[in-house]
């Protein structure tokens, strides 16, 4: 069972993790990331209020249920859920969730990591920041997430 | 061939998407074709280690042949997740 999807409500991570249960898995993980006030390192002074999610809608799903089938083939997992949102989501909110059904706990746990890692610098998505003194900035990449989805290779 | 345009390449450039020049080859002509034109491209295409490409929806590096694609994306590094 794959599941990539794109969207601007909240995702129901309860319901992701019992579709999961229901594969027949003795093992469901789950990765859910949340809009974090502190955001950019090189702003540490400066809060972040909200995060704007743009992506490039032609790709995006296709980039996501990729990623679910390569991590499906390479950790024998009886399900995969990838869910992104993009719009404007507050600090506080949860922006994705990766979450895999395996028959035992090691496959699960290290397809979630494989998941997240390789959608961050795979998937067509940028986030800009919103700061609480009303100035924005765009996302810059950042070289650890290349050198931890490389690290999958 | 038309081109798209996402995040602070959409901004700088002041359009997200347009017709691409003709008679260009790669991904990496493409980019001294658009640059030429000054201004917002110039500046948003200068530094190629900021940018990333898809043609047809595929990641694809700078030496890459447009062949017959219908669509080549430009953006900077993903920062999703």
């Amino acid at each position: 069972m794959i599941e990539a999807r794109v969207q601007t409500a909240r995702f129901d991570a309860g319901a992701a993790m019992d579709a999961l249960a229901g594969t027949g898995a003795g093992a469901v993980a789950s990765f859910i990331g949340i809009v974090r006030a502190d955001g950019d390192i090189a702003y540490p002074d400066r809060r972040v209020t909200a995060l704007e999610l743009e992506q490039y809608p032609a790709m995006t799903e296709a980039a996501l249920r990729g990623l679910a089938q390569t991590a499906t083939a390479r950790f024998a997992l009886s399900g995969a859920i990838v869910i992104h949102r993009i719009g404007r989501l507050e600090a506080g909110e949860p922006i994705v969730l990766a979450a895999a059904a395996a028959p035992h706990r090691a496959h699960a746990l290290d397809a979630c990591a494989f998941l997240i890692d390789r959608l961050k610098t795979g998937a067509p998505f940028w986030k800009k920041q919103h700061f609480a003194d009303g100035s924005a900035k765009w996302v810059e990449a950042k070289d650890s997430d290349e050198a931890r989805a490389a690290g999958w290779q | 061939m038309k081109i798209v345009y996402f995040a602070w390449v959409r901004e700088q450039i002041g359009c997200d998407a347009e017709t691409a020049p003709d008679g260009v080859s790669t991904v990496a002509e493409m980019l001294v074709m658009l640059r030429a034109r000054g201004g917002g491209h110039a500046a948003a295409l200068a530094d190629e280690s900021r940018l990333r490409f898809a043609l047809d929806q595929l990641m694809v590096k700078s030496d890459a042949k447009l062949g017959h694609a219908q669509e080549l994306a430009i953006f900077p590094p993903v920062t999703g997740g």
